[in-house]
């Protein structure tokens, strides 16, 4: 029986075969399980957005029926959302917080592996609705009714279930995440000393410990409205259609930060390592992302400006929005300075942290564009919409756990990866990512609606544009896949450190990471 | 196995997560094969409902088998509290999610229909109103009577569980047992008098959105006065079995905090459900 002198173990020593998964308790194997279940829902979802693109590149109706386009934008969504980006994060979460804290695993390792394991009823349920009569929703990932409640197909709930299941999933594993986070620190690491990747996943947390529960209720309330009789969105009963929007993005606008703001804390992790400089700022941007955090709960109703609600109601809420910006600013603005005089150089995890950088920097400003109220009235629905939350999440969550990804793959698996193949990756992957969503901002501008499957004349010129970029971008990701797995396999053996300019906890264990780590708490200054 | 209680344990591999995805695939795809009038819905959804209150007997009784065993040290209970304050907090959210939808509809949405002259002309705001599309009068449920008794037993069974609570940090079993019995039997009295409610009640589910938030919000109140009902009795068994110290019943002092949380959700329906 092995006891060691901080951690005690049920003698289960280095179990194999699937049981080794499916059964596991350790942080490392959890995070991969997150990790590769993310990159195969990011590439399916990836290619039912090549089904969107293909359609649309031309004016007309090629491809695919007007009701499965439907369904192919909304399955997208909803996976690149619930499938690919959230799940990547929560996976970087496991891997790197025990190490980054100097501890031995999660504060709960069995809650841990179900958090990942419920996953998989989850997409099960949300692809297998594609095979059911009336097949797949088809109302937009956002699930409005009374859409959502006249469609009588299983798979609307199904849906509903799955993201229940991921729901229970999200929160528990935000439990377990804040719990290691406060009670599980290494002697010495005080909260002002963590690294900002753990802060802003204990924020993330936070927002999602408080925010999904409101989602399973709009979502109990859509169920209970298709099946059961009652009125929340109909208002021949004294309901509303609108209380829905507003339930849904009361859980939907703190999403899209639990989207961001991890990648945040991996940007801030990347660019001081080689700008070999610390991080600019370290107190104001853990202030930064908590105000973000606190703010994210009173700007919902920026994505309803169009419904009717009063203008008083729209006016606070176009502040409130606005002022969400200053946070953020504060943050790019620490990510420059940190930059400032440092000794710069650029592998790739650092080219994707300074495209991150600039390219969210132009997200963020086509939504403080959005913020506006009037300007918002004719772009609500738009392109335009389409092109900045696909700066702020494409060139701002998923260039981000690229970038991170590239960065820990020596810790994770002991080799260096091909860094002239990752830097075709990142090259591939911008131009094409701007070739595809620049031309958005025109044709919203222009007023080409979203989520329809053929347009006007006048939009065809950068629809195909945007096309072209798409399936270079899509095509760009399988190389980035070619390059994960060629690093698994094998590559120049990599050290303890292999960044130069890299600190913290992670880097003072092997490459790869031994199964357990920090059996005993190291001490920190 | 040795036991040094100053570690932290880390528990071996486990099959329980594995079991719970299975549990709740059951559960969910049988409650969708169900709503949609599908044949086999229910006996899947009953296999999931099985396997549910399976995987909680076995992971629960293995985390008590730690705990006896001596397994978990003082940061090991932190961390049990930290999660179950957590998880408690996400439940408020949860109700405070239908809170809000009823403060909206209420303050707002009511109000704007009863001004619009294109629908629904003729309707007037009130509440309680079944909405209108209402072909009766409806009957709603007053806060005087059966509410305000429910109001009496749940805070006094919260006084109760703390009358147990003090016989436990005393040593003194019996007071324990004793406060405990009767707040499961106040609880349970709760649950009869609600079903019973809602059997005389003269509007149902379908009776606009007042009876969409009564039966909702109160039947999620039920639901988890159920659960803590349960729960309440398995700290009940366990002490009878003699777990717990007077300085160390972290599980009792979880399921506690759980009743009075559901005591408080309670007080919030009593007052803008029932009441105003």
């Amino acid at each position: 029986m092995s006891t060691t002198t901080a951690t005690h173990h049920d003698d289960h020593g280095h179990p194999t075969g699937i049981m080794r998964w499916v059964a596991s308790t350790n942080h490392k194997d959890i995070g991969t399980l997150y990790l590769w279940f993310s990159f195969f829902m990011f590439l399916f979802a990836g290619a039912l957005a090549l089904g969107i693109r293909a359609e649309l590149f031309q004016p007309g109706l090629q491809f695919v029926e007007p009701e499965n386009f439907n369904r192919l934008t909304t399955l997208h969504g909803l996976i690149m959302i619930f499938g690919a980006i959230m799940p990547a994060f929560v996976g970087f979460a496991n891997w790197m917080i025990p190490l980054m804290i100097g501890t031995s695993d999660l504060a709960f390792p069995r809650l841990n592996n179900m958090s990942f394991w419920l996953m998989v009823p989850a997409a099960i349920l949300l692809l297998g609705s594609i095979f059911v009569p009336g097949g797949t929703i088809a109302g937009g990932w956002t699930m409005y009714p009374p859409l959502s409640v006249q469609n009588p197909s299983m798979s609307v709930d199904m849906s509903i279930l799955a993201l229940h299941i991921l729901g229970v999933s999200s929160i528990v594993g935000s439990i377990n995440i804040i719990t290691t986070i406060l009670n599980m620190r290494a002697p010495g690491m005080t909260l002002m000393k963590m690294p900002l990747f753990v802060w802003t996943w204990l924020i993330t947390a936070f927002l999602l410990i408080a925010s999904m529960p409101v989602l399973a209720g709009a979502l109990t309330m859509l169920l209970t409205d298709r099946h059961f009789g009652t009125s929340f969105f109909d208002a021949a009963g004294g309901g509303d259609p609108v209380l829905f929007q507003h339930v849904f993005w009361f859980f939907g606008h703190p999403e899209v930060y639990i989207m961001i703001l991890p990648a945040f804390g991996l940007i801030s992790t990347i660019i001081p390592t080689f700008a070999r400089k610390p991080l600019f700022g370290y107190a104001s941007m853990v202030y930064a992302t908590a105000a973000i955090a606190l703010l994210s709960f009173v700007v919902w109703a920026h994505h309803m400006f169009t419904t009717g609600m009063p203008v008083a109601g729209q006016l606070f809420f176009m502040y409130s929005t606005m002022l969400i910006s200053i946070p953020t600013g504060v943050k790019v603005f620490n990510w420059v300075a940190t930059m400032w005089r440092g000794s710069m150089t650029f592998e790739t995890p650092m080219l994707f942290s300074i495209a991150v950088v600039f390219l969210f920097t132009i997200g963020g400003f086509s939504g403080l564009v959005l913020a506006i109220l009037p300007v918002d009235i004719q772009l609500q629905d738009t392109y335009y919409v389409v092109a900045h939350f696909h700066y702020v999440l494409f060139s701002g969550a998923a260039m981000s756990i690229m970038g991170a990804v590239y960065y820990w793959l020596p810790k994770w698996t002991g080799h260096m990866y091909n860094e002239t193949l990752g830097k075709w990756h990142f090259w591939l992957t911008t131009i094409a990512f701007n070739i595809t969503f620049f031309p958005m901002h025109f044709t919203g501008l222009a007023g080409m609606p979203r989520r329809i499957p053929d347009y006007a004349l006048q939009f065809a010129e950068f629809n195909m544009i945007s096309s072209i970029g798409a399936f270079a971008l899509g095509i760009s990701q399988l190389l980035f896949l070619y390059v994960v797995i060629k690093c698994i396999k094998g590559g120049p053996k990599a050290a303890a450190n292999p960044w130069e300019g890299a600190e913290g906890l992670e880097w003072t264990v092997p490459s790869p990471a031994p199964f357990h780590t920090f059996e005993t708490p190291p001490t920190v200054k | 196995m040795s036991q040094n209680t100053n570690n932290y344990y880390l528990p071996a591999p486990s099959l329980w997560p594995l079991i719970a995805s299975i549990a709740l695939f059951l559960m969910a795809g049988g409650f969708a094969m169900q709503i949609n009038d599908i044949a086999s819905g229910h006996y899947v959804l009953l296999a999931g409902i099985l396997v549910f209150v399976y995987l909680l007997y076995g992971w629960f009784k293995e985390v008590i088998k730690e705990s006896i065993a001596g397994f978990y040290n003082k940061q090991v209970d932190t961390s049990f509290r930290w999660g179950m304050s957590w998880f408690i907090f996400s439940e408020v959210m949860f109700f405070a999610g239908f809170f809000g939808a009823l403060f909206y509809i209420r303050t707002f949405a009511l109000e704007w229909m009863s001004k619009s002259t294109l629908v629904w002309p003729n309707f007037v705001a009130t509440w309680p109103t079944s909405g209108p599309a209402a072909t009766e009068a409806l009957e709603a449920m007053g806060p005087w009577g059966l509410p305000a008794i429910n109001t009496l037993i749940l805070l006094v069974s919260g006084a109760t569980l703390t009358y147990a609570h003090w016989g436990l940090m005393k040593d003194n079993r019996k007071q324990t047992i004793i406060g405990l019995v009767l707040t499961i039997a106040l609880g349970a009295i709760f649950l009869y008098l609600q079903a019973h409610e809602y059997a005389e009640a003269a509007f149902t589910m379908d009776s606009g959105i007042y009876g969409s938030t009564f039966y909702l919000f109160t039947g999620f109140h039920g639901l988890h006065v159920a659960m803590g009902t349960v729960m309440l009795a398995i700290i009940l068994f366990r002490i009878t079995k003699g777990h717990f110290s007077s300085h160390n019943h972290f599980g009792f002092e979880a399921v506690a905090w759980y009743w009075h949380f559901v005591d408080v959700v309670w007080l919030f329906l009593f007052v803008f459900v029932y009441w105003l």
